[in-house]
């Protein structure tokens, strides 16, 4: 196919022959794995950077403002001078705190995000690791970030963080369930959990065109339960500034509050990527079968734009959520998930199977 | 049976008010018509204030040097935070007459609270707000000032 032109496997196994060439094996794995992690950091810090900018610009024209726009051309290095900010600001405890939980609790949140990314397939052969079970390994390590934000407002010693992140478990564990089962629905579909065998299998279509009723279902599922699990508005009751301050990091300060700011929008890039990997093709250009001609041309924008912009698309459409609805209160999101999203997501499944089963999807 | 189609009643109802949502809100993200952002220092040539914005104290003159304050101290006791001052002087009238008239009007800006008790309560209406609003300066003296211009006089048009 056209889109193989741009795979990226000869060069990086052009790479990684030659180290093992110049140095000795257990050399070469360690320049390896440290320069893929130097790319993720660096990945992660641009994207995070981005997304904080991107979401006030979005905000800012919603409201009618036009956002930032005064360090830089349109304000384009307004994130990276609060970061500096961040960088240099004096880190302030509290009194009673648990010392070691208190500190290590950032870097929980940041590692487990940092785990997610590393599954994610960026563009043919660009991917630092095609688990067989990719989809449950996202899952399993993204829901760990509770344990960080749990020992956060544990260990603050304060109560609003108690709050906050009492709160937050108890959202992320129930909203835990119709992340995962809105994915098994288009697992049943796809037959497989390995990221780079889910994205070819959309080379005649994406899933959420392929599984039609039921995948549809499923996107609109996994943007909800997974916009509450990433504690992001209108499920923002983890630190709900009008009632608890800033929620679990209120007692952070300079880049232990970066930390958590930075993981909050890397998991919304990581449920965005994953959402537009398994509904709408991931880094695979847009197929229509038998319109041969259309799909050349499509074929020849690289996969890593198509990538990018799927993951925008649904960025976007989780900001609009932030941006337009306001704050759920506990019960009633606890009822949206139990009474609404579970049950429909049961049904749904179910659904899906008897499609596959017959043979009705495309 | 009635709370089996309420439940998808209500869910579809849920369903479209938070879609009417966001098509608003996704509308003004693509256009979002008129930026209610003041960009304030690129702006301060042709920027209008409200005509309500209270900026300062001011006291009216006319293209005569002229205004309506008689003096007669009400600003000075009404202000809740003796931001006032009235220094008035008796000048001789030709009639052998004399006559109390305002001498200085002082006014500290820094320590008014622009309560607007001093223009609500003028008699003769001599007090009005100004729209200027800059008003930071290096050198906290420079913030008493002068109400009455320099050689200014009274309006005699109550008698007349």
């Amino acid at each position: 196919m056209g889109y193989s032109r741009y795979d990226f496997t000869p060069l990086l196994h052009s790479i990684d022959q030659w180290l093992y060439s110049v140095m000795s094996p257990a050399w070469a794995l360690i320049v390896e794995l440290t320069l893929i992690g130097l790319a993720f950091l660096i990945f992660y810090a641009l994207v995070g950077l981005f997304l904080v900018y991107a979401e006030r610009k979005v905000c800012g024209f919603i409201q009618n403002r036009v956002g930032p726009n005064r360090v830089g051309k349109y304000g384009i290095f307004q994130t990276i001078a609060d970061f500096i900010k961040l960088l240099m600001k004096e880190l302030i405890g509290t009194k009673d705190a648990d010392k070691l939980l208190y500190n290590i609790a950032p870097y929980i949140v940041i590692i487990c995000s940092f785990m997610a990314i590393g599954a994610i397939p960026f563009a043919q052969g660009l991917l630092a690791i095609d688990f067989d079970i990719g989809i449950l390994y996202i899952i399993s390590v993204s829901s760990l970030s509770v344990i960080g934000v749990l020992l956060a407002g544990w260990s603050s010693n304060s109560k609003y963080p108690l709050i906050g992140a009492m709160r937050s478990g108890a959202q992320i564990i129930s909203y835990e369930l119709s992340v995962g089962l809105s994915l098994l629905t288009i697992i049943v579909l796809a037959g497989t959990m390995q990221f780079s065998k889910i994205v070819m299998a959309q080379e005649n279509g994406w899933f959420i065109f392929k599984g039609h009723i039921p995948a549809i279902i499923a996107f609109i599922l996994y943007v909800i339960a997974s916009t509450a699990e990433t504690n992001r508005g209108p499920f923002d009751l983890a630190e709900a500034e009008s009632e608890l301050t800033a929620g679990y990091h209120t007692e952070y300060s300079g880049i232990k509050f970066a930390f958590f700011y930075l993981a909050e929008y890397m998991n919304m890039f990581i449920v965005a990527s994953i959402a537009a990997t398994v509904f709408l093709g991931g880094w695979m250009p847009l197929h229509i079968p038998a319109w041969n001609g259309f799909n050349v041309v499509m074929d020849y924008i690289p996969p890593v734009i198509w990538y990018f912009m799927k993951t925008a698309f649904v960025i976007y459409i989780i900001m609009l959520f932030k941006w337009t609805f306001p704050r759920l209160r506990i019960d009633h999101l606890l009822t949206l998930e139990w009474k609404y999203l579970l049950p429909i997501n049961l049904v749904n499944i179910l659904f899906m199977a008897l499609i596959v089963l017959l043979g009705w999807h495309f | 049976m009635s709370s089996f189609f309420k439940y998808f009643s209500d869910l579809f109802k849920g369903v479209k008010s938070l879609l009417k949502g966001m098509a608003v809100t996704n509308r003004y993200f693509f256009s979002p018509g008129e930026i209610v952002t003041e960009q304030y220092p690129e702006n301060r040539n042709k920027m209008k204030m409200y005509d309500r914005f209270k900026g300062e104290v001011i006291m009216i003159h006319n293209e005569h040097n002229q205004h309506h304050c008689t003096g007669c101290g009400i600003c000075e006791t009404s202000c809740p935070n003796g931001s006032i001052e009235i220094i008035s002087k008796r000048i001789d009238l030709p009639d052998g007459k004399k006559e109390r008239v305002i001498d200085k009007h002082i006014y500290h800006l820094g320590m008014c609270t622009f309560c607007g008790l001093c223009v609500k309560n003028c008699p003769s209406h001599a007090l009005a707000f100004g729209q200027r609003f800059e008003h930071a300066v290096y050198d906290r003296t420079k913030l008493n000032k002068i109400l009455n211009h320099p050689g200014s006089s009274i309006i005699k048009d109550i008698e007349e």
